[in-house]
């Protein structure tokens, strides 16, 4: 295969493909030859080959007109979380077996009609909850940074299978979604960019839901701008979805270059947690340097109800979940259990769903249960939305003042080795999302970039949290991140 | 509080879901768990806060009560693990 095109960002591939120098199809076979060999990567859930050769082809004819769409032709892996019409999606779970959607997510939708092509469905955790892909139907998906399959390490979750397919160079860019950390925390443990716009922004119609107040799809991409590009296309108003925002839409690229000079970057002390390694501390320090080098001006600032995010949100998202997921009662799609003889209906949704989900499903569908039953539903569930009140106005006191975005690390840890899942308690794997979940709660936007490799040489990112529908400023900040850090490095093809 | 068999035998019912006795033993514990961690927001005085409704502020939309969808019971048969006649088929429900 041709040596050139590998590792290209979306933007290099935009202007390859309009000067013909490249065409989509040759890209496209590209990808499709990486997943081939990449199998041990267990990235992708589904490859759909025969799909992705005709859509290249219909924009390799495209690109002939003066008027081609950014994403013309560049391929994507998508999560297996959106709904793809004729193609499997079944959130990685059992419950879902040989469900084949007869519709569309708005959000690939967008993607499509620009002219993008998908190579396939990519691993995830169990409807997106967990942070390691290993709570996956398909079994878990590999870190490429990983030395070796022996030392397999979790490329994080929900959205693990799209991080590892982008760092891995299966595809130019891949879908996640995030509901407390799921495209910003495997962003960071594989060395890519993840950008979690603003609830709102993108339409949640076709997304397999897991906590509705709290999901929203986002682009994971190998530089910032891509996220940009990605952003421009697949947000927007959707009147199938009533939490979609009527609202402009900027040019995410537009702010792209300009001057952070007096922009007022907050660092939140809360973030500083006693447990905090010290390569997390010395990232977060070089990522001040860059922001204040650049002309920024660095203050230091509070978020008094941070410690309370985490225990707000293992209330908030099981109840929605709780909800959202009674809908599986192997009756109207996927899976159905056997029945014995004497059964009733009863027997049915209950075999059904314990067959169906996994432990880690379960324990969340049980606590939701817990927390909205009678007697318990205003000590925790409305508790727990009252907190959420507060978290979102610790933000929004300092965005009064004047802060217009926040530094903090992305993860409180590098990529951890597969399988340590059991070693730990549920709380303990929930600490994961500490710095990443607060944004969800407050829907607020926030991109998680690569900002070096710690001393196992494993990639470790820093996250930018913006202002409401100011996704536009945090890439701007990214960028210029991103062109001190100098982040480039791939990881070694170790997988064929 | 701590969840005992019985709160778990209780939600599991509630949640559509058969547990094991073993099952019943670690969930029993896990939950214990997990809720002695979200018991730390009782340390917070809420008592003047509202509970968050929406995160973004935006008026709730209305549209008209039309049907604009449907009429394609095939399509919405094809997935179901078993159909009989154009119905979603059960086990009986009423002896």
């Amino acid at each position: 295969m041709n040596e050139d095109i590998s590792n290209l960002a979306i933007s290099q591939i935009r202007s390859l493909l309009r000067k013909r120098e490249l065409s989509s199809l040759e890209l496209t076979r590209y990808y499709l030859n990486n997943i081939e060999q990449a199998k041990t990567l267990n990235s992708y859930s589904f490859v759909s080959e025969e799909l992705a050769i005709s859509q290249a082809n219909e924009a390799d004819k495209k690109m002939a007109s003066a008027e081609v769409e950014d994403l013309c032709g560049i391929p994507f892996g998508i999560k297996d979380i959106f709904c793809t019409r004729g193609f499997p999606t079944q959130a990685a779970s059992k419950i879902l077996d040989g469900f084949i959607p007869d519709y569309e997510s708005t959000v690939t939708e967008n993607l499509f009609r620009s002219g993008a092509v998908m190579l396939g469905k990519t691993n995830m955790d169990e409807f997106a909850m967990g942070s390691s892909n290993e709570t996956s139907r398909y079994g878990p998906s590999i870190n490429p940074w990983s030395s070796e399959l022996t030392k397999a390490l979790v490329p994080g979750g929900s959205s693990g299978g799209s991080a590892a397919a982008v760092s891995a160079d299966l595809c130019a860019a891949s879908l996640g979604t995030d509901t407390g950390g799921s495209i910003r925390q495997p962003a960071s443990f594989t060395g890519i960019v993840g950008l979690k716009p603003t609830y709102g922004r993108c339409s949640r119609y076709g997304i397999i839901a897991f906590a509705s107040s709290l999901d929203q799809a986002g682009p994971m991409t190998k530089t910032v701008r891509d996220a940009a590009i990605v952003l421009k296309t697949i947000s927007g108003h959707d009147p199938k979805d009533s939490t979609s925002a009527k609202i402009n839409k900027p040019d995410f690229e537009a702010d792209i270059g300009k001057s952070i000079k007096g922009k007022k970057i907050g660092i939140p002390h809360e973030y500083k947690t006693e447990e905090m390694p010290q390569e997390i501390q010395d990232l977060w320090d070089k990522g001040k340097n860059v922001l204040e080098s650049a002309g920024a001006e660095l203050i230091d600032v509070s978020l008094p109800h941070t410690q309370y995010a985490l225990p707000a949100y293992y209330v908030i998202a099981p109840a929605e979940a709780s909800s959202n997921l009674a809908r599986y009662d192997g009756v109207k799609y996927g899976y159905r259990a056997q029945i014995s003889p004497g059964d009733n209906l009863i027997d049915l949704y209950e075999k059904t769903r314990s067959e169906g989900f996994g432990d880690e499903v379960k324990r969340r569908l049980l606590i939701g249960t817990f927390v909205l039953s009678t007697g318990f539903y205003e000590a925790y569930y409305i508790k727990a939305q009252q907190v959420r009140t507060l978290i979102k106005e610790d933000f929004e006191n300092l965005y009064k003042e004047g802060i217009e975005a926040l530094l903090t690390p992305t993860t409180p840890s590098s990529a951890f080795p597969i399988g340590k899942k059991d070693e730990m308690s549920p709380v303990e794997m929930y600490l994961n999302d500490i710095f990443t979940v607060p944004t969800n709660l407050a829907g607020l936007p926030a991109i998680s970039l690569p900002a070096g490799l710690n001393k196992q040489g494993l990639p470790l990112g820093l996250q930018l949290i913006g202002r409401p529908w100011e996704e536009a400023n945090i890439l701007n900040l990214a960028h210029v991140m991103e062109d001190n850090l100098k982040f480039s490095q791939n990881p070694k093809k170790w997988w064929t | 509080m701590s969840i005992d068999r019985e709160v778990v035998k209780k939600i599991a019912k509630l949640s559509r879901l058969k547990l094991t006795v073993a099952q019943t033993e670690t969930t029993a514990k896990e939950l214990s768990e997990v809720l002695v961690f979200v018991k730390k927001l009782e340390k917070i005085d809420t008592s003047s806060v509202s509970p968050m409704t929406t995160v973004t502020p935006m008026e709730s939309k209305e549209r008209s009560d039309k049907i604009s969808d449907g009429n394609y019971p095939d399509e919405i048969l094809r997935n179901a693990p078993n159909v009989k006649e154009g119905f979603f088929s059960v086990p009986k429900v009423i002896e």
